[in-house]
């Protein structure tokens, strides 16, 4: 049997690994095993292998861009490591990862902390699209006043 | 601070002396993050991970916590060195493999150490003895807070942090626990521990043998999932399971000192002799052997003095940490010929397992009596 990794070598070292009742297996040779860190029972590198490996595969039934406008990273880039490119590549191949994604965790939806930076500009965001909206409304009412009291707001709100 | 300052040291969490520390060796958590517009580690070409490195290094050491910290870059440790530190879970093995272009910055005390461009530009890992997962998630997410005011994270509200492999997004978190299930092992009741653990979605891991062995029958248990569920949630979840291991195993080593106490003997027995006489030893053995000194440390064979002793030889017989005193290289047989010898040094002074009383009979804490 030849090693899940390199496919070159002999396997010497067979991995079980069970998450959620579904049993995963993986042979590797001996240098494969060492560079993984299998053979170090503390280490993360075994489920991110199994997944990563798992995942790729996945990837390439679903989705139709090829490479990430951003960085260059390809499809089949992906497929050959099982990692991404750059933040970027998650939108550009959202459509492949989605079922991913769903697969693997336990949710689809971060749920946990958020950067405080990134929630100012996310409550700036929000901010702005309700005042754009009232905005709107002001004006086909014809409620010139309050259009640019709003106007005013929108400015300051305004990054920059 | 120097290399040599780190590796003569051991770090707080090999003492051994955090709660439930005779079952939960080590408690860890660790985040990844990386800069926003930048590509991650493994795609980015050298100059661009030496940017990345520049500007993420810097507010690392500013950092109130790495007030005495050692901060170096990954091509000025040798493979020893580097070793040596995954030995201690400092750093990961994919990072030792890192040469131009990646650093470690970690604190005096060893508990708190952050990778830059491993896998992703950040990996920050916080370690503690015994059964911690809370404080340490507490000291990590600090970490993180200080260091996202002056660097911009890859973040996506419907993602959350964005991470290399998909099987980090979203938290970006990975809680684990290093346990100790010698008991559990012995009376066959591991597998079923770890379907159950299994099922609520937590992954258990070992270097497996025939059926469920690990090595010196120590297991991680480890959360598996980091998108849709919270940090805080996570970390109770994994709390509450860890507690009711150490559970099981309290009540498994009673069961084995009641219904099979000569098995019970016989390995810890075995152990003593074989680890105090052997003049050569290899890896494996010293960990299986060691495993059974340590629980009849736990179940008061040995005085708690031996605890320690035993307790660091866990870490002194792995592969780097044997050679870091030896001034070349050794082949495979001149390190099993020095690590039995470290070990009978260590032992020569341990009294003879006492089976007369065991300590759980006057320990109330320890366990069940009836």
């Amino acid at each position: 049997m030849n090693c899940d990794v390199c496919k070159q070598n002999q396997a010497t070292v067979f991995l079980t690994q069970i998450v959620d009742g579904k049993m995963q297996k993986v042979n590797l040779c001996e240098s494969c095993s060492k560079e993984k860190g299998v053979t170090d029972p503390t280490g993360f590198a075994l489920a991110d292998l199994l997944l990563g490996l798992g995942a790729a595969q996945e990837m390439e039934r679903g989705g139709s861009v090829q490479k990430c406008a951003v960085c260059g990273f390809s499809q089949a880039d992906f497929k050959k490591t099982g990692r991404l490119g750059c933040g970027a590549c998650y939108e550009t191949f959202a459509d492949g990862l989605a079922s991913l994604l769903k697969g693997m965790h336990k949710g689809t939806a971060h749920v946990g902390k958020i950067p405080a930076r990134a929630l100012r500009s996310l409550e700036r965001e929000t901010q702005m699209k309700t005042l754009q909206r009232d905005l709107r409304k002001a004006v086909a009412e014809e409620d010139y006043e309050s259009a640019a009291q709003i106007r005013d707001r929108l400015k300051q709100v305004e990054p920059g | 601070m120097a290399i040599h300052n780190i590796l003569t040291n051991t770090g707080e969490w090999m003492r051994g002396e955090g709660p439930h520390h005779q079952i939960v060796v080590s408690s860890r958590v660790r985040l990844a993050r990386n800069l926003r517009s930048f590509s991650f580690p493994g795609w980015a070409k050298k100059t661009e991970r030496l940017q990345i490195l520049e500007a993420i290094k810097p507010q690392v050491e500013a950092l109130p916590e790495m007030g005495e910290a050692f901060s170096v870059y990954s091509q000025d440790l040798s493979a020893l060195e580097k070793q040596v530190l995954v030995e201690r879970h400092l750093i990961s093995r994919e990072h030792a493999a890192k040469g131009v272009g990646s650093a470690v910055v970690m604190n005096k005390r060893q508990t708190l150490s952050i990778m830059i461009n491993e896998e992703d530009h950040l990996r920050m890992q916080g370690i503690r003895s015994g059964l911690q997962l809370k404080s340490v998630f507490k000291m990590i997410d600090k970490v993180d807070s200080a260091l996202e005011e002056r660097l911009d994270f890859a973040f996506s509200p419907q993602l959350g942090y964005l991470t290399a492999c998909p099987t980090n997004v979203g938290t970006g978190m990975r809680a684990s626990a290093m346990v100790h299930l010698p008991a559990l092992v012995m009376s066959e009741q591991i597998n079923q521990v770890i379907q159950a653990v299994n099922k609520i979605g937590l992954a258990v891991r070992g270097l497996y043998g025939e059926g469920t062995e690990a090595l010196g029958n120590f297991f991680q248990v480890s959360n598996q999932t980091t998108l849709g569920e919270k940090e805080e949630d996570i970390i109770a979840r994994l709390h509450k399971v860890i507690e009711q291991i150490i559970e099981h195993e309290q009540n498994a080593r009673q069961m084995l000192l009641q219904k099979r106490p000569n098995t019970l003997l016989d390995h810890i027995g075995r152990g003593y002799g074989i680890l105090q006489h052997a003049y050569s030893m290899n890896s494996k053995e010293a960990l299986n052997l060691l495993s059974f000194m340590k629980l009849g440390i736990d179940l008061g064979f040995f005085p708690e003095e031996c605890c320690r002793p035993v307790d660091e030889l866990f870490m002194e017989t792995q592969p780097a940490h044997l050679q870091k005193g030896t001034a070349q290289k050794l082949a495979a047989d001149e390190r099993d010929s020095l690590r039995a010898e470290i070990i009978r040094a260590k032992l020569v002074a341990f009294p003879k397992p006492s089976v007369g009383a065991s300590r759980s009979d006057r320990d109330a804490g320890s366990g069940s009596e009836n």
